[in-house]
């Protein structure tokens, strides 16, 4: 392995001389071997961007290469973890440098001394091929760990299997060509793990939140992005997300976080109970955590780091959430770096291969079919932060030509605390028609048919507001005076749903059916009152309407909100 | 011995180019000695082989080609003992007041390194400033960093003051600090807050650091991290409750900007480096609280938005970093009302680890959202009611309009001393709220209504 030298350093970008390395290899720069990639080659010259503060670092000190690419160690032991962006457990680095990180710190992301105890799936005799489980480990109570042969390798037949507590470097099975298998993968993050086949999205990706359920679903493998402006909720509605969708592992990765929110995030996490489960929410999460203050190179790999490990979970044949936050300042990150390294830049100083390193990000997420046969899924929710609220900014833009599931985040709501602050009417989920027939047999028949009535109400309310913004509400004919009393209801009993409420932060489907069911019944005796001849102002005050406002709290809501309605019901037949 | 360089090629702005011998460290500390004797101060941008940039903070007039640079080995550090408590200090720490220099009992490197996430305790002892609008509405938590975005010809000095004079954890007695730096303000600003802070005794448990508006714009760059290392030490060393105070951000970002013209970089949005960013945040960041620690260390930045304009990239990129802000409204101004905060786009983000049960009181979160989506639905209908007349409006939203007036009036307007506990706050919240009828109070669980709204006052039992 060579050994070069650095000849300048400004700020996180390196140049050395005398290495050999390929791009985007690891090497370890200066006396105390900083962590770096490289990032460019010209002429005799490696440019490498370092992963640590480059404080100190002179020319003529040595830059050692590794021989490989920054890789992710992928093994049972993942789980729980909370790391930094390139796969340092946080925890082990504040038990070896205290409460602030300092540099030249080298921790393996998959403890390499505990043991595990490996049940084997095959046995001698049996051919193997990549991608295959060939033993299990219980790595959490509930999420067993699969041990598979690496997607690269070639496979062959088994000579002998063990069973019995290892470490993830022992040989757990040797197979007839020699090779020897470990517990312990290493994988290149930048590169996507290798499927037989992408598989189309028609499941729903549950998350309980009615807007999103309702209006906007995400499906298992799909892409969201989140835009807002700061303040609109967004890490709020990415933290419920994890907390309460239906998959099996969720990835959150902080990129560019803040450190108090991560604090916060690190603390709720253990005391989360999975509502499936009973079980802690942390035993199926990995947290990545790279705050805004840590170096900014580490933060561009961190989104790498976090999609590789969803794509091991995902090669198991689990259905995995990773969320990304921020996809904007990982953008920045790549700005900055390009800016570094004076690169010609694009719109808005971003360098010009923006929206293809966007595209191959979004792209690794999917449902498909796994090597070891079977399903399994990587859906990402990224949120973006367009500085000013601006949509038409570039990394907003790029990333809304990829993903499918558009949840707009509206400041305006956010100032009237509606939440979750989802526009219902600039938002959008193209996986909407590729999930009515799941809607249909599992919900209730009639379900995408209420959705599109209480849309159409919406929108004629966003019509209709505007007139009244000019003329009043009283200036209105009744029949769109109780469109607009309809349209309130369902956007202050349905759309807004506190995450902070510990019945209204989870809806199941169920309820979200009831709940719109019985406002569109209102609507329909509201209508017909209307149409008998009943003053607005007595439709408009039926006691039972308002009864519907606080059923979103009630956990056992069903004999109360059968109560309700049949007060409606008595109600509207006593209008005359 | 270091030894000394004759060897400047170029000077251009605050960059002096060096052709040197040997090996100099990126990020190390400077002292270039000009021919009269005078030593200034800078620190190593790029280092190569053949060349190397450095900035010098203390501007560079009075240097030529024949002025000698000597690279220390070592990069900024600040020099810290529990003496430095009561010293005002240079935007580059060195004595301001005429006292001597700081004796060290140790030295910090100024470029903090970051928390580990892992390390930080999750803020959450409620701060009680005494202002309605931040402590119903925008609470402020411990280990917070809560900024001011402001616009030029407002109070916000007086808010931050009232603040640095009433903030108070109820119920504990505790080693509190401030550390002040002024980067860039007017002499006649640093005269009213040193003032304030005399007037009130803070001075004693003060650091300040100034850096004035003739002072040079490059050593702006430093005040922040030598004002935030000083916090630390206060914080994790003395186990002290620091409150940081600085201002104004905004000529901070002007500094960054102007070397970043000097290095010739690729600029970013309207003309700021690429990296403002990740340079707000390394000095944002550095507040909260450590596992294990006692002291902890609370943010109060002020930055006037150019233009009132707070999509500019100085309040945006501030607002992606600090955890919520404080906007002060030139329309309440206007109309008389102090502190003009305007809670609507106004917001902290670690709210609600700081209140309700055990902390404010169990029905915080509920009234303070009931009193933010009427105050809301209030603003707007004063634009419909500017078109059509109040009389058009129909019962329902000339209760609102009515309700929102009388929130500016009793609920953010407050005297300059008056300090308002969290519970005579709420007070006000339920007062108002009591104006209008009980069904429009959606957002509030009846237990609490039943509890707390004064049409009930002594049918329930109180806590």
């Amino acid at each position: 392995m060579e050994v070069g030298r650095v000849k300048r350093v400004a700020g996180p970008v390196v140049q050395a001389v005398g290495l050999k390395a390929s791009m985007y290899d690891l090497v370890l720069v200066g006396e105390e071997g900083l962590m770096s990639e490289v990032i460019g080659i010209s002429g005799d010259k490696h440019i490498i961007q370092v992963y640590e503060d480059t404080s100190g670092i002179k020319p003529g000190e040595p830059v050692k290469e590794t021989g490989g690419p920054l890789v992710a160690q992928l093994g049972p032991g993942i789980l729980t973890q909370i790391y930094d962006g390139v796969q340092r457990p946080l925890p082990l680095l504040a038990e070896r440098s205290g409460d602030f990180i300092s540099r030249g710190l080298f921790v393996d992301g998959v403890d390499h001394k505990k043991k595990w105890e490996f049940q084997p799936l095959v046995k001698k005799g049996d051919t193997v091929k990549p991608g295959q489980p060939i033993g299990v480990v219980q790595e959490q109570l509930l999420i067993k760990h699969k041990i598979m042969v690496p997607p690269k390798h070639k496979g062959g037949v088994v000579k002998e299997i063990y069973s019995g507590n290892f470490t993830v470097e022992e040989t757990v099975c040797v197979l007839e060509d020699g090779s020897q298998l470990t517990m312990l993968q290493k994988w290149p993050v930048r590169q996507a793990r290798p499927v037989v086949r992408k598989l189309p999205p028609t499941i729903p990706l549950r998350t309980g939140q009615r807007v999103i359920d309702g209006f906007f679903p995400l499906a298992k493998g799909g892409t969201a992005a989140i835009p807002g402006g700061f303040g609109t909720g967004k890490t709020v509605m990415q933290q419920t997300l994890s907390k309460w969708s239906d998959v099996d592992i969720v990835i959150y990765v902080g990129c560019g976080e803040r450190g108090n929110e991560m604090a916060d995030l690190l603390h709720e996490f253990p005391e989360l109970v999975d509502p499936r489960t009973n079980r802690p929410l942390l035993e199926r999460s990995i947290v990545y955590a790279n705050t805004s203050n840590m170096p900014v190179a580490a933060r561009e790999a961190s989104i790498y780091t976090g999609m590789t490990t969803a794509e091991y979970y995902r090669d198991m044949g689990y259905d995995v959430l990773m969320t990304a936050d921020s996809t904007s300042r990982w953008a920045e990150a790549m700005r900055e770096l390009a800016s570094r390294l004076e690169e010609m830049p694009g719109e808005e100083g971003y360098p010009a291969y923006l929206a293809a390193r966007l595209a191959d990000f979004y792209e690794r997420a999917g449902r498909a079919e796994i090597l070891a046969g079977g399903e399994g899924s990587v859906a990402v929710v990224g949120a973006v932060s367009p500085p000013g609220g601006d949509f038409t900014e570039p990394v907003t833009q790029n990333t809304l030509r990829i993903v499918k599931v558009f949840w707009a985040l509206d400041s305006r709501l956010t100032q009237r605390r509606h939440f979750p602050s989802i526009n219902w009417l600039d938002s959008y989920s193209l996986y909407e028609k590729d999930l009515e027939s799941w809607y249909a047999e599992n919900v209730a028949a009639d379900w995408n048919q209420l959705k599109r009535r209480a849309m159409a109400i919406l929108q004629e309310n966003a019509e209709l507001e505007e007139i009244v913004m000019l003329v009043g509400s009283d200036a209105l004919p009744e029949d769109q005076q109780l469109t607009l009393e309809v349209a309130r209801m369902i956007i202050n009993f349905w759309l807004a749903q506190s995450a902070f409420h510990p019945v209204d932060t989870f809806c199941p489907y169920k309820k979200q059916y009831d709940l719109m069911k019985a406002i569109l019944t209102y609507r329909d005796y509201a209508f017909d009152a209307l149409h008998r001849g009943v003053a607005v102002d007595q439709i408009k005050s039926v006691p039972s309407k308002d009864a519907l406002a606080k059923l979103r709290m009630v956990e056992d809501y069903e004999p109360e909100l059968k109560k309700v309605m049949d007060q409606m019901k008595a109600e509207f037949e006593a209008l005359k | 011995m270091t030894k000394e360089y004759k060897t400047i090629t170029e000077i251009s702005g605050p960059l002096v180019f060096v052709e040197k011998t040997e090996p100099v460290g990126y990020g190390e500390l400077v002292e270039i000695r000009t021919a009269s004797g005078e030593v200034k101060r800078g620190q190593v941008l790029d280092t190569s082989d053949e060349i190397v940039v450095v900035q010098v903070f203390e501007g560079t007039g009075g240097l030529s080609k024949d002025s000698s640079v000597r690279f220390t080995g070592d990069v900024i550090k600040m020099p810290l003992s529990p003496s430095i408590i009561g010293r005002v200090l240079s935007g580059s720490g060195r004595p301001r007041d005429g006292g001597p220099p700081i004796v060290p009992e140790v030295e910090r490197e100024i470029i903090g390194a970051a928390i580990n996430p892992a390390s930080r305790e999750k803020p959450r002892a409620f701060i009680q400033t005494g202002i309605s609008t931040i402590d119903g509405t925008n609470t402020l938590v411990r280990g917070q960093k809560l900024p001011i975005f402001s616009g030029a010809g407002l109070p916000h000095n007086d808010v931050a003051l009232q603040i640095a004079r009433q903030a108070k954890v109820v119920g504990e007695a505790e080693q509190f600090a401030v550390v002040f730096c002024a980067m860039g303000i007017t002499n006649e600003e640093a005269q009213h807050f040193m003032a304030d802070f005399e007037r009130t005794g803070a001075l004693e448990r003060a650091v300040i650091f100034l850096n004035l508006a003739d002072d040079p714009a490059v050593e702006r760059l430093l005040t922040p991290k030598l004002g935030l290392t000083t916090a630390e030490y206060l914080a994790f060393d003395l186990d002290m409750h620091v409150l940081v105070i600085y201002t104004d951000m905004t000529n901070y970002c002007e500094s960054l900007r102007q070397m970043g013209a000097a290095r010739e970089e690729v600029p970013g949005r309207r003309g700021y480096p690429g990296y403002m960013y990740t340079d707000l945040a390394t000095n944002y960041e550095r507040a909260g609280i450590i596992k294990g620690k006692k002291g902890s260390i609370t943010q109060f930045p002020i930055l006037t938005m150019p233009g009132d304009d707070i999509t500019h990239p100085i309040p945006d990129l501030s607002g992606y970093i600090t955890e919520g802000q404080l906007i002060v409204s030139r329309e309440l101004h206007r109309k008389g009302i102090y502190p003009p905060i305007d809670i609507r786009p106004s917001l902290s983000r670690l709210m609600n680890s700081g209140i309700g049960a055990g902390h404010t009181r169990e029905d915080h979160r509920a009234v303070s959202d009931q009193l933010y989506a009427y105050y809301a639905e209030g603003c707007d209908l004063r634009g419909l009611a500017a078109i059509v007349g109040k009389e058009a409006l129909s019962e329902r939203d000339k209760l609102i309009l009515e309700f929102a007036d009388q929130f500016e009036r009793r609920f953010v307007n407050q005297g300059r001393d008056e300090d308002r506990s969290i519970i005579e706050t709420l007070t006000i919240g339920w007062e108002l709220l009591s104006m209008l009828p009980e069904t429009m109070l959606t957002r509030i669980d009846d237990k609490y209504i039943k509890k707390y709204h004064p049409k009930y006052a002594g049918t329930a039992k109180k806590e």
